[in-house]
């Protein structure tokens, strides 16, 4: 597409404008072709029918006046719907209440904007107008004034002649840049291991993430999925039927969510490939792996038991739970963590520790 | 300030008319009474009676503006209601679904406007769907004063507020689309805060400085909210009302056409057309976007439930403005990079961070470069066709282009769930596409664009085709071609004729090498590169001879043999343009 003429006509280096820097201005150069067709200027003022026919333009009026007057009629309309109509009234599978309320409202708006673009369009003068433009710049003078001004000011200051002064003042200010900065300290405590960290350790039992029962290994056949979370999230029955409360509430339950989650799949033991010094990291083949995407932080529980393909449904990263949670496709650098399994002495399912590394979206100082 | 001096002159301006029966002058009183007070006669003399031109394309800032005002008003109702707070509160309002759950005060504030407040959901649907429709009105805006070279000097400062209201508007959007803590929303906060993560060094600060501590803490709502309902909306306020003094001060661009110069702007006056066109179209906005929110369901955040940090829905979208980023973040190739022990995440930082970062940085960049290119330092008033731009326009249709595949990527698995195709295969191809689709739009507008220019010239050396053949009484067959309307061929003939860069000479009258010469030789060649291929409009003798050539041809009017000469329209217009020794005529 760079290509031009073989005569070269847009030479590279030329005399013509020799002894200024650059062609600046299109309009100096030589030889500009006259116009082709001369501006033939405005066409000349048609009138509408409403000009000269005097029925149409006191139909224009009436049809007018009629849009303005609906409207009207339609804003007491939604008046009458909002105290008449019960919020749980249905109308056509709609709210029948939030329908009334919107299409009265609407239709009046409209009807007084198409009114007044009507009365514009119909019965105010149409004569287009001509406008003459000035340049954005000021003039000359004024221009020559105010940086004379300008220049007076400054001299007068002594900003340009009292360099302690100026360097002190900019110094200044520039330091009391650091209050402004060093304010906003307390937005929140610094990051420390927090990203590392997950309630997981040696002996927290796995447990349904919604009832928070406790699983055998026995209820998960093969090919089954379970999504889980420690039971530290939940409330407890002690042995004397006393209620011991969840570890984690609130607002600290909601941040460590965003890193325990883990979902427990079951594959045929002859399916999975363990990564080295994984081998006994699962319970008759039962895996467990962080829920927690590794590209930006969504919860993944997608699971496609024919092939053992986590997906994450928010940008469809795709691991291999078979195989130590192998990414296979889409963004996401890192595989899944997996948590090691064991099982307690009532036979359900425990960590046997914590993950070995952080799990979620990765940071600087992940490693 | 009794009827206010018209400024205006033109042929077309009616004379005082003194015969029209006494009457008071329309609020003579109170204006006299306001101006002994503000003194606003000078300022009101000049602007009342502003001449604004006509064209459906200039109301798409204006949608943006009134959808502006439209969100303040349905904006103002909500915060009478909403509660910015993160407090868990059990939910015991009227939506029997959720009655009992424990939730964020701001999910169950958000329920309540929803189910509670009369009119409350009209607002909220109304507000969500004005953010939209702002957000969209601003996109096609930019892209309407981008295709028509509207950034050009003096507007370049405009241009560049103009993109500063459009990145504010995306962050407004989100943040209030965050405010709900629902369970979509907060997924889309989640996937923020991994992206602040992926900042190098400083990522776990910013995020915890951000949330007040871990993800997602209990103060990001209330932050979020003095930023939606005070920051942002007092910065657009601001910047808004300063684009619009610049649009009254630099006067609206208008087409070319007859009577339409770059000197003057033609068009009607805001007293009284444009106050009722536009406070007219303001009503228009308003009600469409009311009867959206009454029949357009948007954002049934009760759907969704309250946020949960180990839930996900699947086939989770953003609102579309974001849906761009989202295709760059699943198309992403997965590269994270460790050195030293720490770790650089290519993955997300680049499509989640650089990606918007590149595009308002090529835009803000784009007036300057241009105007490097062509040296041209005057003011531009008269819009560019886009087939008149060719290079320009095609950089834009690759940027659409890139846009839209990302756009599309964004919506990945819905678009594969409902197609019945492998989400894995369409994110490859899309992943191809988005590099090879840009540079195949930019070929081909470039191409379509000359080939309009092409078809301008011929309509002016040849009239169009009025579809009458004739038979002359040799047996050869012709069409008949008529002259274009006058108005028409002016139109068609206002853009510049641009000629050659002209460098300057590398060596100075001592024959010394002049300085700058390796920028000159770069510059020359993007020259070359951006409108050495442009068709030229004719010069007044082809036109004249085009005329004469047609008379004899055939006798009948503007009339172009084919057939029998051979003399075929293009060749026929090659023939002509070869004299000018210009290589734009080449086929």
């Amino acid at each position: 597409m760079t290509s031009h003429g073989p005569d070269g006509h847009l030479p590279q280096r030329s005399a013509v404008t020799d002894g200024d820097t650059t062609g600046q201005d299109l309009s100096l150069l030589p030889d500009r072709p006259a116009e082709p067709v001369s501006d033939p200027g405005i066409p000349p003022h048609e009138p509408r029918p409403t000009d000269v026919d005097p029925v149409l333009e006191r139909r224009a009026e009436r049809q007018v006046a009629m849009l303005f007057a609906s409207a009207a009629l339609l804003a007491l309309a939604f008046c009458v719907a909002y105290f008449t109509i019960d919020e749980s009234d249905i109308f056509l599978g709609y709210g029948a209440l939030n329908l009334a309320l919107g299409l009265t409202l609407g239709f009046a708006l409209l009807f007084i904007g198409v009114g007044a673009i009507q009365w514009a369009r119909k019965l105010m003068a149409d004569h287009e107008l001509v406008e003459y433009r000035h340049g954005a710049a000021s003039t000359a003078a004024d221009r020559a004034e105010s940086i004379a001004a300008f220049q007076a000011g400054a001299e007068e200051s002594g900003f340009g002649r009292r360099t302690l002064v100026r360097n002190s003042l900019l110094g200044s200010l520039a330091v009391l840049g650091l209050p402004a900065v060093v304010l906003l300290r307390d937005l929140g405590p610094l990051p420390g291991d927090a990203f590392a960290r997950t309630v997981w350790k040696k002996g927290v039992r796995v447990v349904k993430d919604v009832s928070g029962e406790p699983i055998r290994p026995e209820e998960l056949s093969v090919g089954g999925q379970i999504n889980a979370a420690p039971a530290s999230f939940f409330e407890t029955e002690g042995p004397d039927g006393t209620v011991i409360p969840a570890e984690y509430e609130g607002h600290q339950l909601q941040i460590e969510k965003t890193k325990a989650p883990v979902i427990l799949v079951r594959m045929a033991p002859d399916d999975i490939t363990p990564g080295p010094g994984r081998e006994d990291w699962g319970i008759d083949g039962i895996l467990c792996y962080s829920k927690i995407c590794t590209h930006v932080g969504c919860p993944i529980s997608l699971w496609e038991q024919q092939t053992h393909q986590l997906l994450c449904p928010c940008h469809q990263s795709t691991f291999d739970l078979a195989d130590s949670g192998r990414v296979l496709f889409g963004p996401a650098a890192r595989p899944m963590p997996q948590l090691p399994l064991d099982v307690d002495e009532e036979g359900y399912l425990i960590a046997a520790d914590g993950f070995n590394e952080p799990v979620g979206p990765s940071y600087w100082e992940r490693g | 300030m009794s009827a206010p001096a018209p400024n205006t002159t033109g042929s077309t301006r009616a004379a005082p008319t003194p015969n029209l029966p006494k009457r008071r002058v329309i609020g003579t009183g109170a204006l006299t009474w306001v101006d002994e007070r503000l003194g606003l006669g000078g300022l009101a003399k000049k602007q009342l009676r502003k001449v604004f031109p006509d064209h459906w394309s200039f109301m798409l800032g204006e949608i943006a503006l009134w959808s502006f005002v439209i969100l303040l008003l349905t904006g103002v109702f909500l915060s009478l209601w909403f509660k910015p707070s993160m407090a868990e509160v059990e939910y015991l309002g009227s939506y029997a679904e959720l009655r009992g759950l424990h939730m964020s005060e701001a999910y169950a504030s958000t329920l309540d406007l929803s189910f509670d407040v009369r009119g409350g959901l009209l607002m909220r649907q109304m507000h969500h769907w004005s953010a939209n429709l702002f957000l969209a009105s601003m996109t096609i805006h930019m892209l309407r004063v981008f295709f028509t070279g509207a950034f050009r000097k003096p507007r370049e400062m405009n241009w560049l507020i103009g993109l500063a209201l459009l990145q504010l508007g995306i962050i407004e959007g989100f943040a209030g689309y965050s405010l709900p803590d629902d369970l979509l929303s907060g997924t889309g906060l989640r996937i923020a805060e991994g992206l602040m993560r992926s900042v190098p060094v400083v990522g776990s600060y910013v995020s915890f400085f951000i949330f007040g501590g871990e993800f997602p803490g209990d103060v990001i709502i209330p932050r979020l909210y003095t930023v939606h309902v005070l920051l942002i909306p007092g910065l657009l306020l601001g910047l808004i009302t300063a684009h619009m003094l610049l649009l009254v001060y630099h006067k609206h661009t208008q087409w070319p056409g007859p009577g339409r110069t770059n000197n003057n702007v033609v068009g009607f006056p805001l007293m009284p057309v444009y106050m009722a066109k536009a406070g007219g179209y303001f009503f228009i906005v308003f009600g469409v976007t009311a009867l959206m929110g009454a029949l357009l369901q948007i954002n049934p955040i009760w759907m969704y439930g309250p946020y949960n940090p180990s839930q996900v829905t699947a086939g989770s979208q953003p609102d579309w403005y974001m849906g761009w980023l989202e295709g760059g973040l699943r198309l992403m190739l997965p590269w994270e990079t460790e050195i030293w022990g720490y770790t650089i995440s290519w993955n997300v930082m680049l499509p989640g961070l650089a990606l918007m970062g590149l595009l308002f940085t090529v835009l803000a960049a784009y007036p300057f470069i241009e105007r490097w290119i062509t040296g041209d330092d005057r003011e531009h008033h008269l819009l560019d066709r886009p087939r008149n731009q060719p290079t320009r326009t095609a950089f834009g249709i690759a940027g659409v282009t890139a846009y839209g595949l990302l756009w599309i990527a964004g919506g990945n698995d819905i678009i594969a769930a409902q197609f019945g195709l492998s989400v894995h295969t369409l994110a490859v191809v899309l992943r191809f596409a988005v590099v090879i689709g840009p540079i195949l739009a930019f070929v081909v507008a470039r191409r379509w664009a000359l080939s309009l220019q092409r078809h301008d010239r011929e309509l002016l050396l040849h009239g169009y085709e009025t579809g009458v053949i004739v038979r002359s009484p040799e047996g050869s067959y012709s069409e008949i071609h008529a002259p274009i309307d006058p108005n028409r061929a002016y139109s068609l003939t206002t853009h510049e004729r641009r000629e050659p860069l002209q460098l300057a000479s590398p060596v100075d009258a001592n024959g010394v090498a002049a300085p700058g010469q390796a920028k000159e030789r770069v510059r020359a060649r993007l020259f070359r590169f951006w409108y050495a291929d442009d068709v030229p409009k004719p010069t007044p003798e082809e036109i004249e001879a085009a005329a004469h050539h047609a008379s004899h041809d055939g006798g009948n009017g503007h009339h172009v043999g084919i057939e029998t000469s051979g003399m075929v329209g293009g060749e026929d217009f090659a023939s002509h343009s070869s004299s000018e020794g210009t290589s734009a005529v080449k086929r």
